[in-house]
C-alpha cells in the first residue's frame, strides 16, 4: 500500500494533486485556528464573567470594594448616550444618504467630493473624533463633559457609517419602482417618501442597528472628552456627567485586584449580551428584507 | 375656476408650483445633512491644526525636533517632545498585528470563496461581521488578563505590559476585516478566468495562486492597507495591553506606548486645559490623523484602479 502510494507520488500529476490537497488543508487549518482562538478567548471571559452577573451586579453603583461593585450607572449612561446619538444621527444620516442617492446630479463634482469625504471620514480613528468633540462640544459650545457632548461626538463618529449603509439600502431599491411612481405623476419627494424609503427601510434599519452597536462598544472618544469612571448617581438629564459600559470595563481591567478584573469580565458579558441582541435583530431584519 | 388644493394635485398656484418650492426646501435640507460630513472633516482639520500650532508656539518646540526627537516625556520637569517613540510603538503594534492577521485573513478568504460550501459561506459572512463588532476594550481585557499571563509561561522576559500581546489581540481584532475585504476582492474575480484555468487542467491550488490571487491582488492590498490603518488608530486594546512607556525599541517583550494610548493617558489624568501637555494630545492626534488619512487615500486609490479592471 505504502509502496503504491510512493509510486503514485513520483508522477508529476500526483505531486500536483498532493500539493493541492495540502493547500486546502492549510486553508482549513487557518480557519480552524482563527475559530478556535476566538472561541477559547471568549470562553475564558465568559467563564469568569457569568459568575459575576447577578441582579446585585446590574443594580449597584461602582464601589471601592470589588464584590459590591455594579454596572447600573454604566448601563444607564450607555443607554442615554446611544439613545441621543440615535435621535440625532438617524435623521441626519438618512437625509444625507437620500441626497447622495436620490438627488444626485450626474457627474457633479460636489456630490463626488462629499462621497469621497464620507469614505475618508469612515477611516478616521475614533480617538480623533474624541479630540474634535473635546474642542467643539466640550469647550467651544460649553456643553461640558456631559451626556449631550458625548452623544454629539458619537453622532459625528457613526454618521459616515449610517450614511454609507443607508446608501447601500437605497441603491438596492429597483429603478422600476421609481419610474412607476414618476409615471403616476408623483414628484421626486413623493416618490422618495412613499415608495423608495419604505422599500429601503429594512436595509436602512439593519445598517443603523449595526452603527449603533458600534457606538455602544466605543469608548476612546468618550474618554477623550472626559467621561468619568466613578459615577454614583443615575443620570437625570443630558447635562449630567456620565460613564458608559466600555469605560467601566476599561477602568476595572486596568486595576490590579483580581476582584475588579472579575467585575470587568461580568461587565463584558453584559456588554456582549446587549450587542448580540442588537446584531441578531439586524440579521433577522436583513433576512426579512431579502425575502 | 377654483384652484384645487387637494393633496396629490399638482396644479400651480399663482404661477409657482408650491410643491416645487417645498420640494426645493426638502432637497436643501438633505443637502445640508450631507454637508455636515464636509463640516466634520473641516472641523477635524481646523481643531487639530490650530491646537497643534498652539502647541508649537507655546512650547517653542520646532517641528523638526517634534518629528525627529527620540525622547518623549512631556509631563516631566525637563520635558522632551520627540514623537518618534510613540510612532515606533504604533509601528510595532501595526506590523505585529499584520503578521498575525494578513496570512490567516487571506487563507480564510481563499477558503471561503474557493473551497467552502455555499452554506458555510452564507453563515461565515454574518459571523465575521459579528466578530468585527466586538468592542476593542474586550480585546484589551483578554490580552491583559489571559494572553499576557499565558505567554509569560513560555517567554520569561515578557513584561506585564508588552507589545507582543497587544499586537496579537489587535491582529485578532482586524482579522475579520481582512478576511471579509479579501473575500470580496477574490469573489469579484470573474468566473471565466477560473474556468479557463480549470479547462487547461490546473488544480485548484494552481488556479488560486496563479490566476485568482494575481487578479485580486489590488483588492487584497487595499484590504491590508485598510486593516493597517485600523491597527494604527486602535486605542483601547493597546492602552490596556501594551503599556504606557514611550520607548524606541523593536523588542516585542517590552512595554511601549502608542500615539493613541498617549492621548488616552493624558485625557484620563487631570491635565489642565490649555497647558502644554494638554496641547500635545492635539499634536499627536494630528500626526495620527495624517498617517491614517495617508493609508486610507492609498487604499481608496488602489480600489478605484481595481474597479476599472472589472467594471
Amino acid at each position: 500500500m505504502n509502496f503504491l502510494l510512493l509510486r503514485r507520488l513520483r508522477t508529476r500529476a500526483n505531486r500536483r494533486w498532493v500539493k493541492d490537497k495540502m493547500f486546502e488543508f492549510l486553508c482549513q487549518l487557518s480557519v480552524l485556528l482563527a475559530v478556535v482562538i476566538l472561541i477559547s478567548l471568549l470562553w475564558s471571559v465568559f467563564s469568569t464573567g457569568f459568575g459575576r452577573v447577578s441582579s446585585q451586579f446590574l443594580t449597584s453603583f461602582p464601589s471601592r470594594i470589588p464584590q459590591n461593585a455594579g454596572v447600573k450607572a454604566a448601563i444607564l449612561g450607555s443607554l442615554w448616550v446611544v439613545g441621543i446619538t440615535a435621535v440625532v444621527a438617524i435623521p441626519i444620516g438618512v437625509a444625507a444618504a437620500v441626497y447622495l442617492e436620490e438627488y444626485k446630479i450626474r457627474d457633479s463634482k460636489l456630490t463626488d467630493f462629499i462621497q469621497i469625504n464620507i469614505s475618508n471620514l469612515a477611516g478616521v480613528p475614533s480617538i480623533v473624533y474624541g479630540l474634535l468633540g473635546l474642542e467643539l462640544f466640550v469647550r467651544l459650545a460649553g456643553l461640558g463633559r456631559s451626556i449631550l457632548a458625548g452623544s454629539l461626538t458619537m453622532t459625528l463618529l457613526i454618521l459616515p457609517m449610517v450614511i454609507i449603509v443607508s446608501q447601500e439600502a437605497l441603491k438596492a431599491v429597483p429603478r422600476t419602482i421609481r419610474e412607476a411612481s414618476y409615471g403616476l405623476g408623483a414628484t421626486r419627494w413623493q416618490t422618495i417618501r412613499y415608495q423608495v424609503l419604505p422599500s429601503a427601510l429594512p436595509g436602512i434599519m439593519t445598517g443603523i442597528i449595526l452603527s449603533l452597536s458600534r457606538a455602544i462598544g466605543e469608548s476612546a472618544p468618550l474618554i477623550t472628552i472626559g467621561a468619568v469612571t466613578y459615577i454614583s448617581s443615575i443620570p437625570e438629564g443630558v447635562n449630567d456627567r456620565f460613564t458608559v459600559l466600555p469605560i467601566q470595563i476599561f477602568d476595572w481591567s486596568s486595576r490590579p485586584q483580581k476582584g475588579f478584573q472579575d467585575a470587568a469580565a461580568g461587565a463584558i458579558v453584559v456588554l456582549l449580551a446587549i450587542l448580540l441582541v442588537m446584531n441578531s435583530l439586524a440579521i433577522i431584519l436583513r433576512a426579512r428584507a431579502r425575502r | 375656476m377654483a384652484i384645487s388644493s387637494k393633496p396629490g394635485s399638482n396644479r400651480p398656484i399663482d404661477g409657482v408650483p408650491t410643491r416645487l418650492r417645498s420640494e426645493k426646501f426638502i432637497r436643501f435640507l438633505c443637502f445640508a445633512c450631507a454637508a455636515i460630513s464636509i463640516l466634520t472633516t473641516l472641523g477635524i482639520v481646523l481643531v487639530l491644526s490650530t491646537e497643534a500650532i498652539a502647541f508649537f508656539t507655546k512650547s517653542k518646540v520646532t517641528p523638526a525636533e517634534f518629528f525627529l526627537g527620540t525622547e518623549w516625556s512631556p509631563t516631566f520637569n525637563d520635558p522632551k517632545f520627540g514623537i518618534v517613540p510613540l510612532v515606533c510603538g504604533t509601528a510595532l503594534i501595526t506590523v505585529g498585528a499584520c503578521v498575525v492577521a494578513v496570512p490567516i485573513g487571506i487563507l480564510t478568504a481563499i477558503f471561503l470563496s474557493e473551497y467552502a460550501h455555499p452554506t458555510v459561506r452564507k453563515i461565515a459572512k454574518p459571523v465575521l461581521e459579528l466578530l468585527a463588532g466586538i468592542p476593542t476594550v474586550v480585546y484589551g481585557y483578554i490580552a491583559l488578563v489571559y494572553l499576557t499571563p499565558g505567554l509569560r509561561t513560555f517567554i520569561k522576559e515578557l513584561e506585564v505590559f508588552n507589545a507582543l500581546s497587544g499586537s496579537i489581540v489587535v491582529g485578532i481584532m482586524i482579522l475579520p476585516l481582512v478576511s471579509s475585504l479579501c473575500e470580496d476582492a477574490i469573489s469579484a474575480v470573474p468566473k471565466g478566468l477560473r474556468e479557463g484555468g480549470y479547462g487547461l487542467g490546473s488544480t485548484k491550488l494552481e488556479v488560486t495562486s496563479k490566476i485568482v490571487l494575481p487578479s485580486a491582488l489590488s483588492g487584497i492590498m487595499a484590504a491590508v492597507i485598510l486593516a493597517m490603518s485600523r491597527a494604527v488608530g486602535e486605542t483601547m486594546a493597546v492602552t490596556l495591553a501594551a503599556g504606557q512607556t514611550p520607548n524606541v525599541t523593536a523588542d516585542y517583550r517590552q512595554s511601549i506606548q502608542t500615539m493613541t494610548s498617549y492621548i488616552v493617558q493624558i485625557s484620563k489624568g487631570d491635565t489642565p486645559t490649555g497647558s502644554i501637555p494638554f496641547l500635545t494630545i492635539f499634536a499627536v492626534g494630528a500626526t495620527l490623523f495624517l498617517i491614517t488619512m495617508g493609508l486610507n487615500i492609498v487604499a481608496i486609490k488602489i480600489v478605484r484602479k481595481y474597479r476599472k479592471v472589472y467594471a
